[in-house]
């Protein structure tokens, strides 16, 4: 978790409609719609939400890497967060989404978009209506989830951004799809 | 204090950097004076600052090591090759302890302090009078005498009287004693307790005390005077500069509290004035008073008619002040600034020169003459600034080679070689991120070519050479490029040896027919540098493919150029920045990529040709072509007309194949991040005037690259129809 509280001022949506809270505290999450389902990120990663727009395709990388965007001008990787869960690539919307979530790994701090179908709301859940992750049956890596927040009586899966956005894993996984590629069978899958 | 003491090992580093050069300058040439007032000035400002961040062990190793510098100074002691070797030992000893003030130390402190007693006891040799130390206090009553050796003259004197609140205010006079040694070195101090009232009456809060000092320093006035700005208004300073007259010794006794002839006779103690000078000046400034004249002579008139003050003596101090003074205004024009604000103020200009280029983009999109014509001259002031702010960057690169006569010099004794290193155009300017990291590659093929190229002195007369090899190291700007050329005229690379290596190894085909320099470029080949190659000097650890690898990553590249008998000649290309580079784009699949311009050549057409195969004529030559479309899977259909984009690389060309040319461009180059550090063939990214990102193809990775998904696809047929 990156120590830096995200400022009320950065948090800024644009394209969704989402009601944004003003303050930050632990206990918030902003949740978003993927493939469906229902998942939620602490709100303190989150630096910004932008319109899905423009991302520069990279060759010769995993699919669930989509490519960089021009952020204001940093160029910042976005993953594909439905094909890092082993599913299919994202079907682009109107409603998709960029949230950009701080990291701060090795001592570095790396900003990582995400595209989300669609971002909702943020959400206050406190520490009694979080259970423990399940064993298995989430159909995501067990790593990757940190808990299962209760709203509404029905489950949130709340993700661990470090595992699911871990920048070594996945370098290691961008040069396996780099060694492996000679042109027709890694790479992106074409479009 | 951690900030002061930060300041203190990088410049006291400088200053044994340039401690270093002169000693081994004086090697040379024994009788330059220059030379030694050089090398006692770093010696002393070392001392100086040590003492200034409380250092101890550096201050006084330091403080030995310039006694004798000063005798060397003074023509005491001649120079001679066992002390020139001695003080670059004491060199590196002072390196080691301020290494370890740091806490960096490469030796323990039992060996430190071991090596520092034995330099002391090989420098008591040449110190005055054996081991240095105080001399035992002067008898006169309420006055404490410090000598420390060596003569007065040429002393400033300075004459201090301590306002009776300094204590209260915090201040204790012996800090400001203390700093004063900081500036010079103090010769001579006396005490005056003159003003301490009665044990009963003393008010053990207030300072009664005054000091008369004699000051050896090479400081100004000015900064003589900073050290008691603190107290300036406190106290009453009077400072007299080195050979002042005899009048202004006298006017400073004369403004003082304490009775003249009292004062009179510390300055002779001081050192300040002799007793006949004294007892002359007094007798003749009283004399015409007693007379009764209206106006008393003043006393300087009669100094100079009874000539105690040799004018020549006031012009040659006149002059040693002013060039002081100049070489203080030298340094004054140099600013030290933080390096991670001149990178802010790098990306800034980075981020200007992108929007410069999205709007003069909007201007030529709209049409609007006027506004093509403002955007123009942005553009250019935009450029301009760009430029210079990267010249802030940039340094010589002399620094870096004048590190080699020391390695040179020292690999000569260890080696029994005779080596003259030759150095041109360390004027050329480059940046500082980059010299910071051709360092380490640069001393490796230095050693190699100590080692390795140059022969011992025997051999060489025998081939009929010069005893003494010759090592050169040049630098100078070539098309945007650094050029930096390491070479000697030693023996030259054994082609034969080399290429048996290489098949021994199995790099090369025993059956191959290579051109000279393909097995040159061998010896950067990984597994190459071999065991019986080892020695003390160069195999350790660095083989030459790092060397390679490391000028790569700094986009550089390494050439060897060699001939049998007559040496050995290593070419470095580096860009001279590593933030903007000029680039072509080239659009492929809708996609924007940027080929750096250097390694374009020229552009053409692809030819028409019947065979799906990457290879075309060119002008009669074989030309190997990439498909980006091909090795990166781009989408889309492939256009009726392509382009192929000619590069150069190491001495290689290829052909690029994309659907269309765009351009020249200013690439701003942005790091791609952690997550693509195992990427090959793009080298970074940069952002286009439209916003958009686009990829910076690495060349030399892309070729290997597709060379490599050949030979994966030939070692597959079945998938050769896919």
């Amino acid at each position: 978790m990156s120590p830096q509280p995200a400022s009320p001022a950065s948090l800024a949506v644009a394209g969704a409609k989402a009601p944004v809270a003003v303050e930050s505290s632990p206990a918030q999450y902003l949740t978003f719609l993927l493939g469906g389902e229902m998942f939620a990120v602490g709100i303190l990663n989150i630096k910004e939400i932008i319109e899905y727009g423009s991302v520069t395709e990279i060759p010769m990388v995993p699919p669930f890497i989509r490519g960089v965007i021009n952020l204001r001008g940093a160029v910042v990787p976005v993953i594909d967060l439905a094909s890092r869960f082993g599913g299919k690539r994202s079907e682009i919307s109107r409603r998709t989404c960029i949230v950009i979530i701080e990291l701060a790994e090795n001592d570095e701090r790396q900003d990582i978009g995400v595209v989300v179908d669609a971002v909702s709301e943020v959400l206050e859940i406190p520490a009694s209506e979080i259970e423990p992750p399940p064993s298995f049956g989430a159909r995501i890596r067990a790593d990757f989830i940190k808990g299962m927040g209760k709203v509404n009586g029905k489950f949130v899966i709340l993700l661990e951004v470090d595992k699911v956005l871990s920048v070594d894993e996945i370098a290691s996984l961008s040069q396996l799809a780099g060694d492996g590629a000679d042109g027709n069978t890694g790479g992106a899958p074409s479009a | 204090m951690d900030e002061l003491k930060q300041v203190f090992l990088q410049e006291s580093s400088e200053q044994l950097d340039a401690l270093e050069s002169l000693l081994l300058e004086l090697e040379n040439q024994p009788d330059d004076a220059t030379t030694l007032n050089g090398i006692f000035r770093a010696a002393h400002t070392i001392k100086g600052a040590a003492g200034m961040v409380e250092c101890a062990a550096v201050e006084s190793f330091a403080h030995v090591v310039e006694n004798v510098l000063d005798r060397l100074r003074n023509h005491e002691i001649e120079v001679s090759t066992t002390l020139a070797a001695l003080m670059l030992r004491c060199t590196d000893h002072l390196r080691v302890l301020v290494a370890n003030e740091a806490g960096a130390a490469p030796m323990s402190d039992d060996e430190i302090t071991a090596q520092g007693a034995l330099l002391l006891e090989q420098l008591a040799g040449y110190s005055p009078g054996g081991p240095v130390s105080a001399q035992p206090a002067g008898g006169d009553a309420g006055v404490e005498r410090i000598t420390a050796g060596g003569s007065t003259h040429n002393c400033w004197h300075i004459s201090v009287r301590f306002g009776p609140d300094v204590l209260r205010q915090g201040m204790d006079p012996e800090n400001f004693l203390r700093f004063l040694e900081t500036v010079g070195d103090i010769r001579h101090l006396e005490t005056l307790t003159d003003a301490m009232p009665a044990a009963a009456e003393m008010d053990p809060e207030l300072c009664y005390l005054g000091f008369e000092i004699a000051l050896e320093s090479s400081a100004d006035k000015q900064a003589i005077e900073d050290v008691f700005a603190f107290v300036r208004d406190e106290c009453r300073l009077a400072i007299l500069p080195p050979d002042s007259k005899v009048t202004d010794y006298l006017d400073l006794i004369r403004n003082l509290p304490e009775d003249t002839l009292r004062l009179g006779e510390i300055l002779v103690q001081v050192g300040a004035l002799t007793a006949d000078e004294l007892a002359d000046g007094l007798r003749a400034q009283s004399a015409p008073a007693d007379q009764a004249e209206p106006e008393p002579r003043p006393i300087g008139e009669i100094l100079i008619t009874q000539q105690v003050v040799q004018p020549e003596l006031v012009v040659a101090a006149v002059a040693k002040q002013a060039q002081v003074t100049e070489k203080k205004a030298q340094d004054a024009k140099l600013i030290r600034v933080p390096a991670d604000k001149l990178d802010h103020l790098i990306n800034l200009v980075g981020e200007l020169v992108i929007a410069g280029a999205a709007t003069s983009l909007l201007a030529h999109t709209r049409r609007d003459g006027e506004l093509i014509e403002s955007s123009s001259l942005l553009t250019r002031l935009v450029e301009e600034i760009r430029d210079a702010s990267l010249q802030l960057r940039t340094v010589q690169i002399g620094e870096t080679f004048n590190r080699f006569h020391r390695l040179v010099r020292d690999a000569c004794k260890d080696l029994g070689k005779d080596v003259q290193l030759v150095i041109n155009g360390g004027e050329t300017e480059l940046d500082k991120s980059i010299v910071e990291k051709i360092g380490d590659p640069l001393m490796h093929l230095v050693r190699n070519s100590l080692d390795h190229g140059i022969e011992a002195p025997a051999v060489r007369e025998a081939a009929g050479k010069p005893a003494q090899g010759t090592l050169f190291l040049n630098a100078f700007h070539d098309a945007g490029n650094i050029v930096i050329e390491v070479g000697d005229d030693g023996a030259g690379l054994n082609r034969d040896r080399i290429l048996a290596k290489a098949v021994e190894r199995g790099l090369v085909d025993a059956e191959a027919h290579l051109s000279d320099r393909e097995v040159f470029d061998l010896i950067f080949a990984p597994g190459l540098s071999t065991a019986e190659q080892v020695t003390n000097l160069s195999g350790r650890g660095v083989g030459m493919d790092v060397v390679r690898r490391n000028l790569q990553a700094l986009r550089g590249t390494i050439n060897v150029d060699s001939q049998p008998g007559q040496g050995t000649r290593l070419t470095l290309r580096l860009p001279l920045t590593l933030a903007i580079i000029d680039g072509f784009l080239v659009v492929s699949g809708n996609r924007s990529y940027v080929i750096p311009l250097d390694a374009v050549v020229e552009c053409i057409e692809r030819p028409e040709s019947e065979h799906e195969r990457n290879y075309f004529n060119l002008r009669g030559q074989v030309l190997p072509a990439v498909c980006l479309r091909e090795i990166f899977s781009l989408p889309g259909e492939r256009p009726a007309r392509e382009s192929v984009v000619v590069v150069q690389y190491a001495g290689q060309r290829a052909g690029i194949v994309v659907d269309r040319l765009a351009g020249e461009l200013q690439a701003v180059i942005k790091p791609l991040g952690a997550i693509f550090r195992h990427l090959q063939g793009i080298g970074g990214s940069t952002i286009l005037g439209s916003g958009e990102v686009a990829l910076i193809l690495d060349i030399s990775a892309l070729i290997k690259l597709s060379g490599q998904a050949e030979q994966r696809l030939l070692a597959r047929p079945e998938q050769r129809s896919a």
